[in-house]
């Protein structure tokens, strides 16, 4: 069997113990290549009847608009629920602060809408797109993630994962993360995207983009960012390897304009795809210290 | 190693797992770490951190021990805490390693990735041999049955690659094994910080005609390392449409655990025992002839059954055993003790029930392997042999026929945590 349909057919499994072992499960959804593949799973592992649970946007304000054309029409083409709670409602209400300075993002300030909305609408169990092998933190998380009252992950208390055996019991006002592509590598979701041909936003694919240098590290030119007197924008030929949070996604010079061509660049990379996050360069346990708060 | 990337060929790769186990200091952080950086998994960022880190921690060489090390904590205190998974892979196959930590105190993560791994590598230290935790390594290797065992005697050259150390800790730990249930065990003589042996043939033991550890894990045979003979279809949900153009449909989705079903086998559900035959076999889009473990897949039946979750499709002349007094080796979890009389919440295949430890017959002793009939509580790491009483009948295989049916967990009933790790006998 290829390796490809066996990780399929495990993700495919861990997306039915959802519905089975959950009351209100959601599916969150980023409008990136990991969500779009996880959303493209669930189809799959109930057809032909409709994905029995919505798909979640924790919308931060600061998206590419091509990522909000391609959620928008997804949804219309699939007839999927789509949930949207906005970082801006969070700020309002002043549930979260909005950062300042050069390098201020809305990625952290997710985390408070998450958990709110996750409270809100009672839900017991968000699926993630995360997979393992993006950083070491989550090197070391289950496909079943248990979220105590307050939402916090425990690393040094994680429950044992056996067999095919998920346990999702939990009390009352707790919840689980689940993340059914645990075990797909970057390089795995993008064979299976060009196995299945799965449509992606075009921001993945080469296009000309005004962009600017910062740390070493190429930006889109967005409202949402301060630049600095001293950084110059300038047109040039890129894609995204992740789609996030516009302040801090970085583009990477390409011409990569196809799937075989994108395969071709990923295998011969020297650096891990969350190396173009902002996010995780805070320090050395970023992540770690973001998902123990409740980060996806 | 260069990897080639054409639009077909990883349509051929397969994925094996494996898990790795090895006591404290006997260089599995640094094999695991070789196996990803001469496999090219390891990217230049991530290399660039490891060298700023070991520099600030004032040691010699770069430490590829702390790839591994994902949290705060292990990387403070130089331990592993909990099972990683690691991926790589080369042009024949995907791997997944379940990196678990060694000390006599994490049995339990040791079990966890074990029961899912295709093959185990136990680390041997050449210059100690066989100690007491190889022998455990070794033990739970046989009780998780792990298809394929590879023994690496690792650091050769410092018994300056010698033969009859080779020679040596092979007969030992023979010795032992041949009283356990391991079926394919190889050995191999490395040296994981120089890179003998692991993905290039070592120049310095020409004595070693085997194969690279690298070669083995990419050509080990493991189409059989699933039962093949006793199909089983755990059903996880009913999928009813709703829709007008499916009116009737209904189909039991699930993923096979054994076996292999075809459109047309006559089959009986549990644990009614009605039978029917296969009308189609369908995922996604597609109907399928045949589905075959490990595939999810969606079976439709011919006849009109009562069937949900919990149930299994079954072929109808393959029995299957059904009983509420089940006899099982337990690993336990916890840190809470084991209560005999407890009653605890189970999980067996797609089923969720209660049950309650009758009888503890007697707990084994991890380094002698001998049965213990005077001690008998059950504590965290322990493994022992217990008899339960389930509230409804279990249909299941044994472990030893079948590592999905024949095996089950229990959960505390206050905490939800999972407590207990059971092979059923």
């Amino acid at each position: 069997m290829n390796h490809l349909r066996e990780l399929e057919s495990e993700s495919i499994y861990v997306i039915r113990e959802v519905v089975s072992q959950f009351e209100n499960p959601a599916m969150l959804f980023s409008g990136g290549k990991d969500s779009i593949v996880m959303y493209y799973l669930a189809r799959k592992a109930f057809y032909p009847a409709k994905v029995p649970f919505p798909l979640m946007h924790i919308d931060t304000g600061h998206n590419f608009q091509e990522t909000l054309d391609f959620r928008d029409w997804l949804v219309a083409e699939t007839g999927v629920q789509l949930i949207v709670k906005y970082v801006q409602d969070s700020i309002d209400k002043g549930r979260a602060v909005e950062e300042t300075g050069y390098n201020a993002s809305r990625n952290k300030l997710q985390t408070v809408t998450l958990l709110d909305s996750i409270e809100e609408l009672k839900i017991d169990c968000a699926m993630g797109g995360g997979r393992r092998d993006e950083e070491k933190a989550r090197a070391k998380e289950r496909f079943f993630s248990h979220r105590d009252e307050f939402g916090q992950w425990d690393p040094k208390n994680q429950r044992p994962e056996l067999w095919n055996l998920f346990n999702g019991k939990k009390n009352m006002g707790e919840h689980f993360r689940v993340f059914p592509i645990s075990n797909w590598t970057e390089m795995d979701v993008w064979q299976y995207i060009l196995m299945e041909n799965i449509a992606l936003p075009s921001l993945y694919f080469s296009h000309e983009r005004e962009v600017f240098e910062r740390d070493g590290m190429l930006y889109a030119k967005t409202p949402f960012i301060k630049n600095k007197d001293s950084e110059v924008v300038a047109k040039r030929i890129v894609r995204f390897r992740t789609i996030g949070d516009a302040t801090c996604t970085g583009a990477i010079e390409s011409k990569a304009d196809t799937l075989e061509d994108i395969i071709r660049e990923v295998a011969a990379t020297r650096t891990t795809e969350r190396g173009g996050r902002a996010d995780d360069k805070r320090s050395e346990a970023a992540m770690e210290d973001r998902k123990i708060e409740g980060y996806f | 190693m260069e990897h080639e990337i054409t639009n077909t060929a990883y349509l051929d790769m397969e994925l094996l797992r494996f898990t790795t186990a090895g006591s404290v200091d006997d260089g599995k952080s640094t094999l695991i770490g070789r196996l990803l950086y001469d496999s090219k998994a390891i990217f230049q960022d991530q290399m660039e951190a490891i060298e700023r880190a070991s520099i600030k921690k004032g040691e010699e060489h770069v430490n590829l021990a702390l790839l591994t090390d994902g949290l705060r904590a292990e990387r403070e205190q130089g331990i592993t805490i909990d099972v990683a998974y690691r991926y790589f892979h080369t042009p024949k196959r995907k791997f997944i390693i379940a990196d678990t930590p060694g000390h006599i105190q994490y049995t339990r993560n040791m079990v966890t990735g074990a029961s899912t791994a295709n093959a185990a590598l136990i680390l041997v230290d050449a210059r100690h041999g066989v100690i007491e935790q190889t022998i455990r390594h070794a033990y739970i290797a046989s009780l998780l049955r792990i298809p394929h065992v590879i023994v690496c005697i690792n650091k050769m050259d410092l018994v300056e690659f010698k033969q009859d150390v080779f020679d040596g800790i092979q007969q030992k730990f023979l010795e032992y094994s041949n009283h356990l249930d391991l079926h394919d065990v190889r050995f191999i003589p490395i040296s994981a910080l120089l890179g003998d042996n692991v993905v290039d043939r070592s120049g310095n033991m020409d004595w070693y005609q085997g194969p690279t550890l690298m070669y083995l894990l990419e050509n080990l045979y493991i189409s059989n390392d699933y039962n093949q003979l006793d199909a089983r279809f755990p059903v996880q949900h009913v999928v009813r449409p709703m829709l007008a153009e499916y009116h009737d449909y209904r189909g039991y989705a699930g993923r096979m655990a054994s076996g292999t079903f075809k459109v047309g086998d006559r089959v009986k559900v549990m644990p009614s025992g009605f039978t029917s035959v296969i009308k189609g076999i369908d995922f996604w889009t597609d109907h399928q002839e045949a589905l075959s473990a490990p595939q999810s897949g969606t079976i439709l039946l011919e006849d009109d059954l009562d069937v949900s979750r919990g149930c299994m499709i079954i072929p109808a002349e393959n029995g299957i055993k059904q009983g509420q007094d089940i006899d099982l080796m337990i690993c336990w979890l916890s840190d809470k003790p084991m209560i005999p009389g407890g009653k605890y919440a189970l999980k067996h295949t797609t089923n969720d029930l209660r049950c309650m430890v009758k009888e503890v017959k007697y707990k084994v002793d991890i380094n002698s392997l001998e049965k213990n009939y005077d001690d008998r509580t059950i504590g965290l790491n322990d493994i022992g042999c217990i008899t339960i009483r389930a509230t409804k009948p279990l249909f299941y295989d044994s472990y030893r026929q079948n590592r999905i049916t024949g095996s089950l967990i229990l959960i505390d009933e206050a905490t939800n945590v999972t407590v207990g790790a059971g092979m059923i006998i």
